[in-house]
């Protein structure tokens, strides 16, 4: 039914609700139509565009498994649609199209050490790339995960985190720029983490994700200790409303975040990439 | 319509131009051509040749637009008026899909324009070039767009070659025209006792044979060769494209971007007027009062947006181009550089709108021109 057309979305039942705090909810979907979910293979860092019936779209990454029957979206509530939808639970039925975009480098990142750097709550679109190489873990070398957050309550996900440190296998930091009283980890910005960590630039790829400003920093520090930048790779965050390429609204430079990206060889964009109001 | 290499010319007498009209209305099309209208010239539907602009032109001057008597016994001396092609292909605001409850779940439906057969007449070589950068946006990418392809296959385009140029005009240094190559069904030139026609299509053949013609006398086609070369000489405006993108690019932090962000109003005119911006908003909107038979319930539209819209770029609180200055970076650098990137060709073909229409008079060959000098 929607084949051939990327602009039809598919009704999807939610079958799970999980809250983080009152304004971030992960929503795991079940594509109505018993045909649809191949439709809807995807790579982790990929997003669809989730729709509430006759209000709005948002492009929201799937931080699910690519082997799992259901679709995970993880959501903030932050806008006109998103508030519809936080009023949504299990039973409710929402639209999906796509998936769009680029995905994570999960399969040229095998076999290597992988550092995934991210800021703020903008770690949901690497989440699902965690997940997959710890589901995978004999494919990838050394593991290494800094996540930094301004407060200890924009900490989403701390199931997880605390889920892969278990694991013994990966290193997990974990830092706030403005730790409470129960905060056990670091504190400071993520790259004051970085003398801490070790990795042989050879043999490296990193996954970033978060607020661009962190990413320069972060850049710039890994650059100097020897990365190179077609080892780094960004999951950008701009306007989307179109999904495929044709609205203009994400563009930056050349790129149409939507379809060139969301995730990025720094190669690509590094020209443009800091230059502000770009 | 692209394709066959236009036919040798063939000569239309001035009074025959009725014919042309009724030739492409007796074939089912909806014709359009230039009309004057509110001091300027639009295109709207015609049935007779006397609702042309006759013996009118324009004078164009950044932010200025005035239509006055030539004192010629012209049709086409009009070189352009806001209006392009644009329009008619990518609509203003257009529906893309119904969507109705059904049970706790709904039904989604694409809608497709039911778009009437169109001949347009008083197309300028700018226009076509215009609307060849459009194709490749909307046709040529991994989603080809129904909804523009539904009004394109249905168009009929007659060209008017120009042979004279506005002040603003620079098509010359786009290589777009001022004759019309391609990409046209019939193609005129305009000349005191008539025009001198030529088809570019197979369905353009077809409306010649309903027509009075007679073979092109010699020195008409001399005639013509003159003028269009006297238009192409005397074009005032130019810009200058060598190494235009990696200019820009070199140059996304001169001090020019502040001196015009100083100046524009941010009002998005030029993209309005724009033959090749595409940028839109999608929404859902739904509809009010009882169900339509089909049960509808809401349904998503586009419109027409601007990248100077101060929204265009903002996703919840972060907004990526805050400053005017940022966005009409954005709108010259995408138009002139970033577009060759995207879609093999520049996003301007030379028509001059974005001076005429701007309200301040902002003139981008004037831009890239301080941008090509060095910054303070």
């Amino acid at each position: 039914m929607s084949l051939g057309s990327p602009l039809l979305p598919e009704p999807a039942e939610i079958v799970e609700k999980r809250s983080y705090g009152p304004s971030i909810h992960a929503y795991r979907l079940r594509l109505l139509a018993s045909d649809a979910r191949p439709r809807f293979d995807f790579v982790p860092g990929q997003f669809n565009m989730v729709y509430v019936p006759g209000v709005g779209e948002v492009a929201i990454s799937i931080s699910s498994d690519p082997d799992d029957e259901t679709l995970e979206h993880t959501i903030r509530i932050v806008g006109r649609t998103t508030r519809v939808i936080d009023g949504l639970g299990p039973g409710d039925v929402l639209g999906l199209r796509g998936p769009y975009g680029t995905g994570w480098p999960l399969q040229e990142a095998r076999w290597k050490d992988v550092v995934v750097v991210t800021g703020g709550v903008g770690c949901a679109p690497v989440t699902g790339a965690i997940d997959y190489m710890f589901r995978r873990r004999a494919n990838y070398g050394r593991l290494t995960i800094v996540h930094g957050v301004k407060k200890p309550s924009d900490l989403i996900h701390r199931e997880r985190f605390e889920y892969w440190r278990r694991q013994g296998d990966a290193r997990v930091l974990l830092t706030t720029d403005e730790p409470d009283r129960a905060w056990r980890d670091r504190s400071g910005v993520v790259t004051e983490l970085f003398d801490e960590i070790e990795f042989d630039p050879s043999r490296t790829v990193l996954l970033m994700c978060g607020p661009e400003i962190m990413m320069h920093y972060a850049i710039q520090n890994l650059r100097h200790r020897g990365l190179a930048s077609d080892r780094i790779f960004l999951s950008l965050e701009r306007n989307m409303k179109c999904a495929v390429g044709l609205c203009g609204h994400c563009q930056l430079g050349p790129e149409f975040v939507c379809k060139d990206g969301p995730i990025f060889r720094l190669t690509r964009v590094e020209r443009l990439l800091f230059t502000r109001g770009l | 319509m692209t394709g066959a290499k236009p036919a040798p010319a063939q000569f239309l007498a001035r009074a025959d131009l009725q014919h042309l009209l009724d030739a492409l209305r007796a074939r089912g099309y909806r014709v359009v051509g230039p009309v004057p209208r509110d001091g300027a010239v639009v295109f709207d539907e015609i049935r007779a040749v006397e609702e042309l602009p006759h013996g009118l032109r324009e004078a164009q001057q950044p932010g200025q637009y005035r239509i006055e008597a030539s004192g010629r016994d012209t049709f086409f001396d009009v070189v352009n008026g806001p209006g392009s092609l644009k329009p008619y292909v990518f609509a203003p605001r257009e529906e893309l899909l119904q969507v109705e409850p059904d049970g706790r779940s709904f039904r989604a439906h694409e809608t497709l324009p039911d778009a009437p057969k169109l001949a347009v007449i008083g197309v300028r070589a700018c226009d076509l070039a215009g609307l060849a950068v459009q194709d490749r946006v909307f046709l040529e990418g991994r989603y080809p767009d129904p909804h523009y392809a539904a009004r394109r296959r249905r168009l009929f385009l007659v060209a008017v070659n120009c042979t004279r140029s506005a002040s603003t005009c620079f098509c010359v240094s786009m290589a777009t025209g001022p004759e019309a190559t391609q990409g046209f069904d019939l193609a005129l030139t305009e000349q005191e006792q008539g025009f001198l026609v030529r088809a570019g299509s197979v369905a353009g053949e077809e409306v010649l044979r309903a027509l009075p013609l007679a073979p092109a006398p010699a020195e008409a086609l001399t005639r013509e060769r003159t003028s269009l070369e006297t238009c192409a000489a005397t074009m005032q405006r130019s810009l200058e494209t060598a190494d235009l993108p990696g200019m820009l690019y070199r140059n996304l932090e001169h001090p020019r971007w502040m001196d015009v962000g100083a100046r524009c109003l941010s009002c998005g005119n030029c993209t309005m007027v724009c033959p090749t911006c595409f940028c839109h908003d999608e929404r859902d909107e739904p509809l009010l009062g009882e169900p339509d038979e089909a049960g509808v319930r809401s349904v998503r539209v586009r419109e027409w947006d601007s990248c100077f819209n101060r929204d265009h770029a903002q996703v919840y609180g972060l907004n990526f181009r805050p400053k005017i200055q940022d966005r009409y970076r954005q709108w010259l650098v995408h138009k002139l550089g970033s577009w060759i990137d995207q879609f093999g060709t520049s996003g301007c073909v030379g028509c001059g709108r974005c001076i005429t229409w701007c309200p301040v008079g902002i003139d981008l060959t004037e831009e890239v021109r301080a941008l090509r000098e060095p910054g303070g």
